[in-house]
């Protein structure tokens, strides 16, 4: 009788179907649904969920307002985190595991929680009532800083300290070495953190709906809407397809694909 | 004379020190080195030869001490202030530029004085930066040196770890540093490259005319290379000569096993110029006082064969490996080992006799803390050295291990061991012998040939009859010049280590 034995090829099956089952087909579906139309209870090939999109006032200026909050709340994070990481990477501090594990830590804590209890502060200060787009801002950024301050603790930790000295040997002052080696070298870690935080706060409308009153509306909130309240799954996909665009070209931008060894040392983290 | 003697030495190192988390890497060194020289840190590692190199650079600050460069204190100045550059154990060149913008960095950094004239016909001086034209000839000049012309515009990565070795050198001396500082800039080399580089080393020194501090743990490369070697060891320096002179006349035991083989052996000096090891005497050219314990060290190359009946010392060759040019012969005499360098062979199991010129004969004086010497575990699984049979505790040979009814040794791992004529060294502390004037009641017997005062004891040597041993111990009670005694030690006072393992 003839042993049976996994072959490497078959250990792939589980995961093969895995991808099929929720990336594959799914993303396929968005498609259909996403350049199709519904007339009388028949589908038909269409660009007018393309065209609707970005002819209606209302959808480029969620767009925009999604863009606009991205960008500053990654900005926040980055000029948060960045002076963050470097503190505790430099540090000769034997306890900085554990100060770093402070600054981790509510990512442990349910995030619905935690702005909830945001609202309620902000709502204490009294600027829940009037500061529908700063306090959208300060839940973003409160809400993504762990995942900008990882990335960026993990590249410059990794940093060889030898660069430094390399540098400052060569006559480097202190802000030198900084800008002309510690910074470019940290570069993947700063995408990394660009990348996990520019991408969920176009999208992640739990923090805009508590926190501004369902006043700011982002994509997120506007797919949601499509899916759910509308009962337009056309437009939702087309507005979910039209974000993944804009991710990927974000990640083209930064140099997130290079993957070769010499372009992107470290390469992306995440 | 002694005005002009300062004005050579371009760094001197005054009492320096540096302590890590309260272990000490740097203790207390000082030297100089002269403006021009190729000076090499030589040691194990963890001696402290690369913290010393790394304070010189301004990477660590001492403890306590200072660093004078051509007379000015720079022991607190940051390394960018420092007109010295260093080239990196692993090259640390940046990833993030090409092989030119690597060695421009420091050129792009520099600010030059420049004098000018103005229309009244007025000089002033204005600190500049260096232009383009002037970085691209610079780098273009150091880039022929290390031989890489062409290579502008290559990445780091895509280089040979030789080829970085030579970029992390050109980065460094592109600067025109007054001095170069080398830290093991060899060690990830292959062997063939490492000869290469270390003749390559030598010819850029020459021709840069710049003062080299090389740190590296190959006392071949040191002794190639240096004008001047500094041996360290323990954060300590052991020795600062040439390599001829460290060489020819190690200042100690531990220079003299570092630097090239040897034969290190126990010995004691007997009278003026002579010295006694292997249970023979041997005259010596160093003089020192009479019964002080001292180390004997011999080349292997200083030892001329001879016939078995007509040499100093007679012995049998245990192992015989050729090494291209020479033979390295392996003989006992009696329990000491002895390595011969010699272009004859000999066959293992041949007698041979020895001879050793007085001159080739290297004695140093030997801090004693402790009486050692060459023995064997008898069949009753006792302990014979020192011409003299004492109980033992064979057991700690073996960490964890137990005698079985028959006297076997079972090893934690209940392994059986037969113990019976195994080598070991055994040491005894200078408190845990004592004596009695009965004779059968110790395990060795002696006379007393020697004893001093030391302010609450006396510190005795007994000496044995038949191969003139010697016991040295501190014990608070008189006695004679002399008396004929016995030596008393507890089993648990013999430290045994096996001189080899077991098969």
């Amino acid at each position: 009788m003839q042993r049976f034995h996994f072959s490497r090829k078959q250990l792939c099956i589980p995961y093969g179907l895995f991808l099929a089952l929720f990336v594959v087909i799914p993303m396929l579906l968005i498609l259909f649904y996403a350049f199709t139309k519904e007339t009388d209870g028949n589908l038909s090939f269409s660009f007018s969920n393309f065209i609707g999109f970005f002819t209606s006032r209302a959808k480029l200026s969620t767009l925009l307002m999604s863009i606009t909050i991205a960008i500053i709340s990654t900005a926040l994070c980055l000029l948060i985190a960045y002076p963050i990481a470097y503190i505790l990477a430099r540090s000769s501090f034997r306890k900085k595991n554990v100060l770093l594990m402070i600054f981790i830590l509510p990512m442990w804590i349910n995030f619905v929680l935690r702005i909830t209890a945001l609202r309620e502060l902000l709502d204490l200060i009294g600027l829940l009532e009037s500061q529908n787009y700063l306090n959208t801002l300060i839940g973003m950024v409160y809400d993504f800083l762990p995942f900008m301050i990882l990335p960026l603790y993990t590249t410059l930790e990794k940093i060889d300290k030898s660069y430094l000295e390399a540098a400052a040997d060569l006559g480097g002052n202190k802000f030198t070495v900084f800008t002309k080696v510690t910074f470019p070298l940290s570069m993947p870690g700063v995408i990394s953190g660009i990348t996990m935080v520019f991408m969920p706060s176009m999208t992640n409308y739990v923090v805009s709906d508590t926190l501004s009153n369902f006043n700011i509306t982002i994509l997120g909130k506007l797919i949601d809407e499509y899916f759910t309240t509308y009962d337009n799954w056309h437009m939702g996909s087309m507005i979910s397809i039209i974000l993944l665009l804009i991710i990927f070209l974000t990640m083209l931008a930064t140099g997130g694909f290079k993957d070769n060894e010499k372009e992107a040392r470290g390469t992306n983290l995440w | 004379m002694a005005e002009l003697k300062k004005e050579e030495k371009i760094i001197e190192i005054v009492n320096v020190s540096k302590i890590f988390d309260e272990t000490a890497a740097v203790q207390d060194i000082s030297f100089y080195v002269r403006k021009g020289e190729f000076i090499t840190f030589l040691g194990p590692s963890g001696c402290g030869k690369t913290t010393t190199l790394r304070m010189i650079a301004g990477f660590d600050i001492p403890t306590s001490g200072k660093i004078l460069l051509g007379g000015k204190d720079i022991t607190n100045l940051p390394p960018n202030r420092r007109p010295v550059n260093t080239v990196f154990q692993r090259y640390a060149l940046f990833p993030h530029y090409n092989i030119y913008d690597n060695i421009a960095f420091g050129l792009k950094l520099k600010k030059i004085p420049v004098t000018y004239r103005n229309d009244k016909d007025e000089t002033y001086t204005k600190m500049q930066k260096l232009t383009r034209k002037e970085i691209d000839e610079k780098v273009r000049a150091a880039l022929a040196v290390v031989d890489l012309e062409g290579f502008e515009k290559r990445s780091v990565s895509t280089l040979s770890g030789g080829q970085q070795q030579r970029v992390a050198i050109a980065r460094a001396i592109v600067n025109e540093p007054e001095i170069l500082l080398l830290d093991e800039p060899l060690g990830a080399l292959d062997l063939k490259m490492r000869k290469e580089m270390q003749i390559e080393l030598k010819e850029m020194h020459r021709k840069l005319g710049i003062t080299f501090i090389y740190v590296t743990h190959d006392q071949e490369e040191a002794l190639t290379m240096s004008d001047t070697i500094v041996v360290m060891k323990d954060g300590r320096i052991q020795q600062i000569g040439t390599p001829t002179s460290i060489y020819n006349e190690p200042a100690n035991a531990f220079v003299a096993d570092f630097i090239g083989d040897s034969n290190i052996l126990n010995g004691t000096m007997v009278a003026k110029y002579t010295v006694r090891f292997c249970n023979k005497n041997f005259k010596c050219v160093d003089d020192y006082e009479k019964n002080e314990k001292v180390d004997v060290v011999v080349r292997p190359e200083d030892i001329v064969m001879t016939d078995p009946d007509k040499g100093m010392l007679k012995g049998r060759v245990v192992s015989v490996v050729f090494k291209g040019v020479h033979y390295e012969i392996t003989a006992m005499v009696g329990r000491s080992e002895m390595v011969i360098q010699s272009t004859q062979s000999r066959n293992v199991g041949d007698i041979i006799g020895m001879d050793i010129e007085p001159d080739n004969i290297h004695i140093m004086k030997k801090e004693f803390t402790v009486n050692q010497y060459d023995g064997y575990i008898t069949k009753k699984n006792t302990v014979v050295f020192g011409d003299g049979e004492f109980d033992c505790d064979v057991t700690t040979l073996y960490p964890g291990s137990h005698l079985d009814e028959e006297g076997y040794l079972i090893t934690a791992d209940g392994e059986k061991i037969d113990l019976t004529d195994v080598d070991v060294t055994v040491e005894v502390g200078l408190e845990d012998i004592e004596i009695s004037d009965n004779a059968d009641e110790g395990g060795a017997r002696g006379h007393i040939v020697q004893l001093i005062y030391k302010g609450d004891h006396y510190q005795y040597i007994v000496r044995t009859e038949e191969n003139e041993e010697d016991y040295v111990f501190d014990i608070p009670d008189l006695w004679n010049e002399n008396d004929y005694v016995s030596i008393k030690i507890k089993p648990e006072n013999i430290h045994m280590r096996l001189k080899q393992e077991i098969k």
